[in-house]
């Protein structure tokens, strides 16, 4: 089954949506767009130093992430600039350095596009077991530190009153950013990873009542982003990353209309065509 | 160590000024202090020690082994972006039954909002959701930043009775934290006034002895509310300076004021 590059891509999008999803969610609830993009960027980096090193790209990666995150939360309490700047600054900072390297070695040839927007036709069957061992692990350490990080979402100081301990929730949850970085990197590409996380949270959010149900609605969104992103880059030949984000995009549009009414208009034409 | 918290000679220091210094605190089992102080005099950054949110910069904080806190902050924002309902917020550090959660709001007088999205509450039905969710936990030590902003007297008096109510039931400690500076729970066992250290602590007397007060809050509110008298050997400058009653003026009053041999007057400038 999984011969089939198509087959290939459709399964390995579909296991990074359901990881992103509840990851997005909490993006969303702490304000870290940007923060992700930041990590996103700094990808590159993780590949020139891959290439470099002769090691895995994705473990690459995920350890860059992983650093960066950790940089970034130490020299937030200490910075003197704002915390968006120093993301700005970071952020483009560490895109233009992974170019830089990238460009240095001279004996590497890479198709820098396929780091840049995705290459999930490309995907192969390793990179398949990378992509749902790590999103297994990932789900996995969400489900038990779920309570304290959302609590610590919440209010950090209730939850640190209450017991939760919410700083080791707060520095795995960065670690677990890392994984879905490094995972879904070569689905999307690291300029449109944040959007794979954000934009599907963003649609379930209208949907959902209640915590829980926005993780899992935004797996579904993200979900429904990749089939319909693959199925149309097949249909119309437009790039397969920018696809799933465009359609991921028209979802949360979507979830704007007022879905009640709508149904309300539907009935109402059927009624007026039945009539005439 | 029998009390739950114990702070011992504890301050806090940032941005290289003290927000606190100097303080000594426990709390034992079943019993209610009340931290009163003026706006900025340290009353929430001392709870803050107290629970371990904050680590002393100088002194120790020490929390019993088994201590389980049910804590009310002062602020909490709920942003537009969390789908949250009371339900799930009473939920959000530990788990309970729909009986316990029934219950609770059913005591703080919100038990129709287990449903409602806590956006779409109004400050005071908050207020009390925040209220029933730090009750429902059970815990053995109930801490309360400012519980009645925002309240009137009757809402204050019905508030304080189920805090002592609680303290019955629980056998757990209170720390209820207050702006106001003469009118306290009259079932507090202690009053500790802040003021950037401990200005003075005792116990409140009772308002059924002032005539004046019983005629202005009602004979309900006697049975509740009590007067704190201060009796404070130094006066708080403007520049946070400390004036002592002998005239002399330091930067600080190392344990000033616990056993203030004389009462002086209260008098905080500014």
């Amino acid at each position: 089954m999984l011969d089939d590059f198509f087959t290939r891509a459709l399964v390995a999008g579909l296991g990074v949506a359901i990881v992103a999803g509840p990851l997005g969610c909490f993006i969303i609830w702490r304000r870290l767009a940007y923060f992700g993009d930041t990590l996103a960027h700094s990808a590159l980096l993780g590949v020139a130093l891959a290439f470099l090193f002769q090691i895995n790209i994705t473990l690459s990666v995920f350890l860059v992430c992983a650093l960066i995150s950790m940089l970034l939360l130490a020299l937030q309490r200490r910075a003197t600039i704002s915390a968006d700047a120093l993301l700005g600054l970071l952020s483009h900072s560490a895109l233009a350095v992974g170019l830089v390297c990238l460009a240095f070695m001279t004996w590497v040839r890479v198709d820098l596009m396929g780091f840049l927007f995705g290459d999930i036709l490309a995907v192969s069957k390793a990179d398949i077991a990378i992509i749902y061992g790590g999103g297994a692990l990932t789900l996995v350490v969400l489900c038990f530190i779920w309570r304290s990080l959302f609590a610590s979402t919440v209010s950090y100081e209730l939850a640190e009153a209450e017991g939760l301990r919410p700083e080791f929730a707060n520095s795995i949850f960065m670690l677990l950013m890392a994984t879905v970085i490094a995972i879904s990197m070569k689905i999307v590409g690291v300029l449109l990873i944040t959007a794979l996380l954000i934009i599907p949270a963003a649609t379930a959010r209208r949907l959902s009542g209640g915590p829980e149900q926005m993780a899992i609605l935004a797996a579904v969104c993200g979900a429904m982003a990749v089939v319909g992103g693959l199925f149309s880059s097949l249909e119309w030949d437009t790039p397969t990353g920018p696809s799933i984000v465009v359609v991921a995009l028209l979802l949360f549009i979507l979830s704007f209309g007022p879905i009640k009414q709508l149904k309300g208009h539907l009935s109402f034409a059927q009624k007026e065509s039945n009539d005439g | 160590m029998d009390s739950l918290i114990t702070l011992d000679n504890a301050g806090l220091k940032a941005d290289g000024r003290w927000l606190v210094r100097g303080v000594d605190l426990t709390i034992s089992p079943g019993e209610i202090v009340t931290l009163i102080g003026p706006n900025g005099s340290g009353k929430s950054t001392t709870a803050k020690l107290a629970l371990g949110i904050r680590r002393p910069s100088e002194g120790h904080a020490r929390r019993r082994a088994d201590l389980k806190v049910g804590y009310v902050p002062q602020k909490l924002s709920i942003d537009w972006t969390l789908p949250l309902t009371v339900d799930r917020l009473l939920k959000l550090t530990g788990r309970l039954s729909a009986q316990d959660v029934d219950d609770a709001l059913a005591r703080t007088g919100v038990g129709k909002l287990r449903n409602a999205e806590v956006q779409n509450l109004s400050g005071g039905e908050f207020q009390r959701v925040l209220m029933a969710r730090a009750i429902a936990r059970r815990p053995n030590l109930l801490v309360l930043d400012e519980p009645v902003q925002g309240v009137d007297y009757t809402g204050e008096i019905a508030l304080y009775e189920m805090i002592a109510e609680i303290r019955q039931e629980l056998n757990c400690g209170v720390l209820l934290i207050s702006h106001d500076l003469h009118i306290v729970m009259a079932a507090t066992d202690r009053v500790v006034c802040l003021n950037g250290h401990v200005c003075c602590q005792g116990a409140p007397g009772a308002v059924s002895r002032s005539q004046a007060y019983r005629e202005l809050f009602g004979p309900r509110a006697s049975e509740t509310l009590a007067i704190y008298e201060h009796h404070h050997d130094h006066t708080h400058l403007a520049d946070g300076r400390v004036m002592h009653s002998d005239g002399t003026i330091s930067d600080r009053c190392p344990g000033a004021g616990t056993s203030s041999a004389e009462p002086k007057e209260h008098r905080h400038a500014g």
